[in-house]
């Protein structure tokens, strides 16, 4: 029985958890494990909680503005622990260009306001079957 | 490099790869056929973690009691490692693991090894696996593991069965001695911590659950006095007492001999479960048996034979076909 | 005059085409609280009701139709937005700039690492100095903040609450250094530590004493600070999180409540503090929901602290309020709706009778606004107050079958709600047992899936999408460099301080906090020698630790 894991993350500072506890809710109805790391996180804290749940994803969820900072962190923490199977994404308030940048450094999809829980739910469950196959 | 080979993990296990550790975990969880190898490969290095058991009623702040006694454990140079239950939905099967939310600062030093387990269908507080994992895990090198049931409500007393000391968390407004009682938490028990202590009736439950284990003095461990400790989680207070009394509690175990005897029978429920996984895949893996059952089945419901009698003659013609 | 006979009548030959006859839109209609909105609302829907004692006139208690008698007539509401600089040089230059154009009334916005205490050097504070405010680490960033700026002519509001009574202390040294006698300062601390358990996420330490830290601005502001606003009560980010707007309203007012029941323990006297507590309420798109929802706040309130709180001053009873538009409701996909969105927030503001207003910027899904989308967003509130004539007379929708009959449901939901809220204890146990954080996670979800299931639609985002859809939004950067110069300055100002002082008046907090003294005096002690908000949180986490959430979805 394979499950997809999440791991859904709050780095930095800002407080608004809303959009993250929501998709951690939606994952977990549509069959996955998510495992929610709280607030206030640093990059090496993410990569560390990865690690030790062996997840498939690493979801960030970030509106500080503090993006173009902490998602290359994260990647590049990851890289150093070996976990380069882990997919990173995430979601907040990334601006179009950025979105593009932080694609171009390896950062798998990320999603913006508005976005549907469908959509991302999807999005997870495609990723995974693939990841699950090879 | 290959974190999906069996051979590969439990080799790197033991020199304290943690990522190695981490996917192990993960085979035995998804009862991957892998998983049996390094069960089995791993297995003699188990039996130096001493097991922790945390159980209790929702609410009851476990999680934030698993978090100051991982603190406390490991500032006494323990190496400690955590397995935190969360329930799996019955109706779609995923789970929110939130219990590294607690954990906080306690994880921030990358000391402790926290694992979330989703129960997956399995009662009784544990996932099915919950055991194997712990057995993985020990095999790291862990001096204690702390093992964090569920905690839905629902009876979770397997949690005696896997570890050596069963701390059972109860809060004042959680019911009184009766109800624990009742609960059966009272047989399972070895330490008894009454969480958020700073509420009114801390000390009142304090005495019901006395008064109630006097009155039942030989339910088990005939020499240990089952201890209750008041402790507030959250700020830390009673907590090195708590500590303090599953060491007392753990030398009581070996001094009395009970420690190897508690082994040796939760030994001895592992062998049963591995027995009977194997006799059931041996009958109900094999088509020729499988035939048999389909007939018999059918036979039952035309009133030809009831299940007693069906069950004899399948029993003899699985015998037969050795 | 019609008997109800007639009206009956009249009812069901209206209801019957409605129901029977034309089928409509949808099965179900209701509002964001989940109240069901009739097809139709009459007499009958406000029959029971006591009019002149529950609605009464503007001005007179109740307060229902508004604090003042002549409302928008004889003044109009405070037109103020919030807005963030990132060092303290900027944030002076703008303040100059506002008062020489008219402007009294200032605004300080803090950056993340100041709203939780961290210095500029913690390593918690890496990418966030001054990214979304100014960043204080000590009285050297407050002497810069105010310099040349009268701190006897000025009113200061300023929206930071963890380390509130440190900058609040900072506040009145500045004053001292500029000869200004603390009797003489105005403005508002928000300084309301309980919505942030409850939403914004933004705590130091556990509920009980930081409770304990605000009872003592409270007590300080009465002996020494009469006119400053010790608390601005705010529902705004409990609404942001997901609240539903009755949980905005009786989640809000409990932590009202709670306040003043914490201060009345201490022994200070309701009308001594109570006349200078004040709310802040978040307005969102459903009309006459908010406009219900402003109005029942002043209702209970009043009702509240006179009966229960035995408050006799009438300025204790009188709920007043800063307004701000719903910023979850703005959308990314077709910024430029969001005008229009705000401006139908902001009128409902105005209809339900707010002191002040702050209207979003259409851009602010996306970043920081821009000058230009700050200027239209001011210009609705303009138009607003000087076109439209809703501001002509006082409470205009009162009377009004479906106004009144909302007002009073949204009453009686939230007495519902404080009775669960009692039922666990107070707001301080709700808290612990995660109450509030569960029911607006519970909403955040239900609202999602409303929307995924387009039962609710968001123009733009599930409707009327436009498929080949550019942005081009300029978008405000900050500087990556005004974070290494502070940290370089915070570090040079460290190293200069007389250490053996310093750590004397540090250990007089820690004291202060073990003797539960009013640590309000340590602290101003503290900060006259340039003590940093972090060195001071940390003086007081010795004694009250940390607080760490609730796992709750």
């Amino acid at each position: 029985m394979d499950k997809i894991k999440v791991l859904v993350a709050k780095p930095g500072l800002d407080g608004h958890d809303r959009g993250a506890k929501v998709v951690a809710r939606a994952l977990r109805d549509a069959g996955m494990e998510v495992i929610y790391t709280g607030l206030r996180q640093t990059p090496e804290m993410v990569v560390e909680a990865a690690l030790q749940e062996d997840v498939d994803f690493v979801a960030l969820s970030i509106l500080s503005g503090a993006h173009m900072t902490i998602f290359p962190r994260v990647l590049e923490k990851l890289r150093e622990a070996g976990l380069d199977h882990v997919v990173l994404t995430g979601g907040g308030i990334i601006p179009p260009e950025d979105m593009d940048k932080l694609h171009q450094m390896g950062i798998n999809k990320l999603f913006g306001p508005g976005t549907s829980l469908e959509e991302i739910v999807n999005y997870f469950k495609e990723e995974g079957a693939k990841k699950k196959v090879s | 490099m290959n974190y999906n080979d069996a051979a590969f993990l439990t080799e790197r296990i033991p020199l304290g790869d943690k990522r190695a550790l981490s996917r192990a975990i993960t085979l035995v969880e998804n009862e991957d056929p892998r998983a049996l190898k390094i069960e089995r490969d791993l297995y003699s290095l188990t039996g130096k973690a001493y097991r922790v058991g945390i159980t209790g009623p929702p609410g009851a702040g476990k999680s934030t009691l698993v978090n100051v006694l991982a603190k406390e454990f490991k500032s006494r140079g323990n190496k400690v490692g955590i397995i935190a239950v969360d329930p799996t939905s019955p109706f779609t099967g995923g789970a929110l693991l939130g219990d590294r939310i607690r954990m906080g600062a306690a994880l921030a030093d990358h000391e402790i090894f926290m694992r979330s387990m989703a129960s997956r269908g399995g009662t009784g507080g544990l996932a099915r696996t919950t055991t194997q994992v712990a057995d993985v895990m020990d095999s790291f090198g862990f001096d204690v593991l702390i093992i964090e049931t569920v905690g839905v409500g629902q009876l979770e007393l397997d949690i005696a069965g896997a570890v050596d000391t069963t701390v059972v968390v109860l809060v004042p407004e959680a019911g009184g001695g009766v109800q624990a009682m009742k609960a059966g938490l009272i047989e399972i028990a070895d330490i008894f911590a009454i969480n958020k202590a700073d509420r009114d009736g801390a000390e009142i439950l304090k005495s019901e659950l006395q008064d109630a284990l006097s009155l039942m003095p030989a339910i088990k461990n005939g020499s240990w006095d089952l201890p209750v400790k008041l402790t507030v989680a959250l700020e830390g207070r009673g907590v090195k007492e708590l500590v303090d009394t599953v060491y007392k509690h753990k030398e009581h175990l070996e001094a009395s001999g009970k420690f190897h005897k508690n082994r040796q029978s939760q030994a001895e429920i592992k062998i049963r479960d591995i027995v009977r996984a194997e006799i059931g895949k041996r009958l109900w893996m094999n088509p020729s048996l499988k035939s048999v059952l389909d007939s018999l089945s059918g036979f039952c419901v035309e009133g030809k034979i009831d299940p007693y009698s069906a069950a004899r003659t399948f029993l003899q013609s699985a015998e037969a076909q050795r | 005059m019609i008997t109800s006979e007639e009206k009956s009548v009249v009812k069901t030959d209206l209801e019957k085409p409605a129901a029977k006859k034309s089928k409509q839109r949808k099965e179900f209609f209701r509002n964001s609280s989940g109240m069901d909105i009739n097809n139709l609302y009459t007499q009958d829907d406000i029959s029971g009701m006591d009019f002149e004692g529950e609605v009464g006139l503007p001005g007179q208690y109740p307060y229902t139709r508004g604090v003042h008698e002549t409302m928008y007539r004889g003044r109009l509401w405070t037109m103020r937005q919030f807005s963030g600089f990132a060092t303290p040089e900027d944030t002076n230059r703008r303040y100059h700039y506002l008062l020489k154009h008219g402007q009294m009334g200032l605004s300080v916005a803090f950056d993340m690492p100041t709203l939780m205490g961290y210095d500029s050097d913690h390593p918690f504070a890496l990418g966030e100095v001054g990214r979304c405010g100014v960043a204080v680490d000590t009285l050297a960033d407050m002497e810069v903040i105010f310099r040349g700026l009268p701190l006897d002519k000025i009113s200061t509001s300023m929206t930071i609450n963890g380390p509130s009574s440190i900058i609040l202390a900072m506040y009145i040294a500045v004053a001292e250094k500029q000869g200004v006698a603390q009797e003489q300062l105005r403005g508002t601390l928000q300084n309301d530590i309980l919505k942030e358990y409850i939403a914004q996420k933004e705590w130091i330490y556990p509920p009980k004493p930081s409770m304990k830290l605000i009872v003592d601005t409270i007590e300080y502001g009465t002996r020494h600070t009469p006119e400053w606003n010790t608390i601005s009560i705010s529902g705004y980010h409990i609404r942001e999180a997901g609240a539903t707007a009755v949980q905005e309203l009786a989640f809000t007012l409990a932590d009202g409540f709670a306040y003043v029941e914490a201060a009345m323990e201490r022994g200070i006297d309701v009308d001594s503090f109570a006349p200078r507590l004040s709310f802040f309420f978040n307005s969102h798109n459903n009309f006459f929901e908010e406009i219900a929802k402003f109005r029942a706040a002043r209702r209970i309130w009043a009702k509240r602290m006179k009966e229960k709180y035995g408050a006799k001053n009438p300025k204790s009873w009188m709920l007043r309020f800063h307004t701000q538009t719903a910023g979850c409701t703005l959308t990314a996909q077709q910024p430029e709706n969001n005008i229009v969105r705000v401006a139908y927030q902001a009128m409902a503001a105005a209809l339900g009778g707010t002191q002040s207003l702050h209207t979003n910027s259409m851009d602010e899904t996306l970043a920081l606004p821009t000058e230009k989308a700050v200027k239209i967003s001011l210009r609705t509130q303009q138009i607003l107050a000087h076109e439209t004539g809703v501001t002509d007379t006082v409470d205009p929708l009162a009377g009004s079958y479906f106004v009144e009959a909302m007002t009073n449901k949204m009453e009686e939901e939230c007495e519902k709600y404080f009775e669960k809220i009692a039922h666990y204890g107070g707001v301080i146990e709700s808290i612990h047992n995660s109450f509030f954080q569960r029911e607006i996670a519970q909403a955040a979800y239900t609202q999602q899936k409303l929307v995924d299931s387009k039962d609710e639609i968001i123009v733009g985002v599930n409707g009327f999408v436009d498929e080949e859809e550019e942005t081009d939004i300029p978008l405000l950067r900050i500087d990556p460099e005004i974070e290494n110069k502070k940290v370089r300055e915070l570090k040079e100002l460290k190293a200069s301080r007389n250490q053996e002082t310093l750590k004397e008046k540090l250990d007089a907090v820690t004291q202060a906090a073990k003797n539960d003294e009013n640590t309000m005096y340590a602290i101003l002690d503290a900060v006259r020698v340039y003590g940093s908000v972090g060195e001071i949180v940390d003086a007081l986490k010795v004694v009250y630790g940390e607080y760490r959430e609730p796992a709750v979805f």
